[in-house]
């Protein structure tokens, strides 16, 4: 087992992944209630895999994510606030209301975007790198996608640009076993998928994405070496979500014992007990964490629910830029 | 002023705007070392290094989605596709990201991004080298689409481009790339966007003619002044997003009639909707309804004869402007 960390870190980490988990749960709830409305991807299960990995970057680096992106903003710092009104479709969410759940964005905290298209990131990430590579910083860009991704033209596509031009990327597959409804083994030739990079010069390092120390660890590492090495690494991590692909998910693909038998692994309590039995929480500073995540997501829906939705007039702003050197019709 | 080839105009442009600006770089396939499939990149190599002219593998999804990445991040990137074809393979990079970025995240990243590509036939290229689908990009919301006639517009404009925040769909002619021309001299004579050339001016007839069919339409309005004693204006819009209409509209209120020349298909083209827009707002100019002279709606054949009358030549636009002043005319494709 990886060492654990400082005690106040490690207590930051279940807290986070704590408010994640609440998060989720009530966006669940209030997309039920309708007001949340389009396609709600929750991300309950993979809090291990989110926070271990955020926690392994640096302010300075990048974090490009998916359609499953509310938890990576939430771990980048995005307020749960500014989350659940974008989920809420209002003026104050993170994108005023124009991208929701699939398209987060926090530019401050280097959040570069929840991707609505499987696969679509990875370039994008690729050219974020390029940018870190050819300003001279070393900045990283960590790049998730899921084990369905890894079957797009992107995929090989942006991992042999990546490894040719040696950008300073982690690619991390999120395999979380289904591409939607359809299963790694059914999907993928080969399921083995860190070793998908191989053949086009990018190595790859697994992790278990239900740790969160051992998450840490190993993108941490790979951190390291793609900053050393000046070459871009695959890590894949093992995962699982609890909830269907998306609200709309009967979940005929797989068995209740299934779930159930990953449940057994639910990352939260995991850790939490480890830091209980290592002697840095005890059970009511556990519960502490649970009740200030809750109450923090109750402010996040009190705060969507008052904000208003975008102006009518407000519709065509934000398509341009507008130019000094541009006149005409845009529209 | 200097004469130069449109290629080199745009081959100038890219130079000066390297010197200028550190943060352009350029991306594409066989740029570099071979020059350009055009030779419109010939030499910056040299004098640029691979850090700034860099060839790439040929990705074409993931070269856009580069270059979306690297524009979000502060480089200005300068897209090369080898063909307009070829952008349909990253028609997912360009329409669900570069066009989109900046509305669906709120405004909090722009997109700076030139993506340069030639259309057209005449080449013998068959139905995946030829086309003509500058209405697929002034399609979309979020992009900027520019459509240079001449050397001078293709130096100008791609300067704006490359120095505008927005994605922008530059869209060059095989065609034209030989073609010499007045160039002004000076690092910042550039073209704005949204300003339409007038090529010639007349009051019987406004002819609008699209990127290489700017070129037909003045040797149409020639032949028409020579054998018709018809007196046509030609208009140039340089850019179809945004679009100078009030120019447009200005000349159908002198001259009453118009015809609008694209290489392009019929349905759902640039001329349907330029025919939509005027109607919309000049309705009341029309002495006779927008014409429209497009390609033939059929994918590119490679024979040359077939090849030959499957896009607009002057005779169609004359026939189509005589038409609009009473005579009739077939006006897809043909010679």
């Amino acid at each position: 087992m990886p060492d654990l960390p400082e005690p106040d870190v490690a207590r930051e980490w279940l807290a986070t992944m704590t408010m994640i988990r609440r998060f989720e749960e009530r966006a669940g709830e209030m997309y039920a209630r309708a007001k949340v409305g389009g396609f709600l991807h929750l991300s309950i299960g993979e809090e291990a895999t989110i926070v271990g990995s955020a926690r392994a970057l640096r302010e300075q680096d990048y974090l490009v994510s998916t359609y499953r992106s509310h938890g990576d903003a939430l771990a980048r710092g995005t307020p749960p606030e500014r989350v659940m009104a974008e989920l809420f479709g209002r003026v104050d969410g993170c994108c005023g209301g124009h991208g929701g759940s699939m398209h987060m964005f926090d530019v401050d905290r280097r959040f570069m975007g929840g991707y609505g298209i499987v696969g679509g990131n990875l370039p994008i990430a690729a050219g974020i790198g390029l940018a870190s590579d050819y300003t001279g910083t070393d900045d990283i860009t960590l790049c998730t996608f899921g084990d369905g991704a890894s079957n797009q033209g992107t995929f090989g596509e942006t991992l042999n640009l990546a490894a040719l031009w040696r950008l300073p990327v982690v690619f991390m597959v999120i395999n979380n076993q289904f591409g939607m409804g359809t299963s790694l083994e059914r999907h993928s030739a080969v399921t083995d998928l860190r070793r998908k990079g191989e053949s086009l010069g990018v190595p790859g390092m697994r992790c278990d994405g239900m740790d969160v120390l051992d998450t840490h660890a190993v993108v941490s590492e790979a951190l390291r070496r793609v900053r050393e090495d000046h070459r871009p690494v695959l890590v894949e991590a093992v995962t699982y979500r609890f909830r269907g692909h998306s609200m709309a998910d009967p979940e005929e693909y797989r068995s209740k014992e299934e779930v159930a038998q990953w449940r057994e692994r639910d990352p939260i309590p995991a850790f939490g007990e480890l830091l209980e039995r290592e002697g840095i929480l005890d059970a009511q500073e556990r519960e502490l964490i649970d009740r200030e995540a809750i109450a923090r997501v109750d402010a996040a829906v009190v705060f969507a629910e008052a904000s208003p939705f975008p102006a009518p007039e407000s519709l065509y702003e934000d398509v341009y830029v507008i130019g000094e050197q541009v006149h005409g019709a845009y529209h | 002023m200097s004469e130069l080839r449109y290629r080199e105009a745009l081959n100038a442009a890219l130079r000066e705007e390297l010197h200028r600006d550190e943060r352009v770089v350029l991306l594409g396939e066989d740029i570099g070392v071979f020059g350009g499939a055009f030779k419109v990149t010939a030499g910056l190599l040299d004098q640029f290094g691979e850090r700034r002219v860099r060839d790439t593998p040929i990705s074409e999804n993931t070269i856009v989605g580069v270059g979306v990445g690297a524009a979000m991040s502060g480089l200005r990137p300068v897209v090369e596709l080898m063909t307009i074809n070829f952008a349909l393979l990253a028609f997912d990079q360009i329409v669900n990201h570069a066009a989109h970025m900046h509305y669906m995240f709120g405004g909090q990243v722009s997109v700076p991004l030139v993506i340069r590509m030639p259309q057209g036939a005449g080449h013998q290229l068959g139905p995946t080298h030829s086309h003509c689908l500058e209405a697929m990009f002034l399609h979309i919301p979020g992009l900027l689409v520019a459509v240079p006639a001449t050397p001078a517009d293709a130096k100008g404009l791609l300067k704006t481009a490359i120095r505008d925040e927005n994605p922008v769909i530059f869209i060059e002619h095989e065609s034209l790339y030989g073609v010499r021309g007045e160039v002004p001299e000076g690092e910042d004579i550039t073209v704005d966007f949204g300003r339409a050339r007038v090529a010639r001016e007349g009051t019987d007839v406004t002819i609008v003619g699209v990127s290489r069919m700017a070129l037909t339409a003045e040797r149409a309005a020639e032949i028409l002044a020579a054998e018709h004693g018809v007196q046509a204006e030609v208009i140039d819009p340089r850019t179809l997003r945004p679009l100078d209409l009030a120019t447009i509209l200005t000349s159908v209120g002198k001259t009453n009639r118009c015809v609008v020349v694209e290489e392009g298909w019929p349905h759902g083209g640039v001329g349907a909707n330029l025919a939509a827009l005027i109607a919309e707002h000049a309705f009341d100019d029309l002495d006779a309804p927008v014409a429209r002279v497009s390609g033939a709606d059929v994918p590119m054949p490679y024979s040359k004869p077939l090849e030959d009358i499957a896009f607009p030549h002057e005779p169609q636009v004359v026939a189509a402007a005589l038409a609009t002043l009473g005579s009739a005319a077939k006006t897809q494709g043909g010679r």
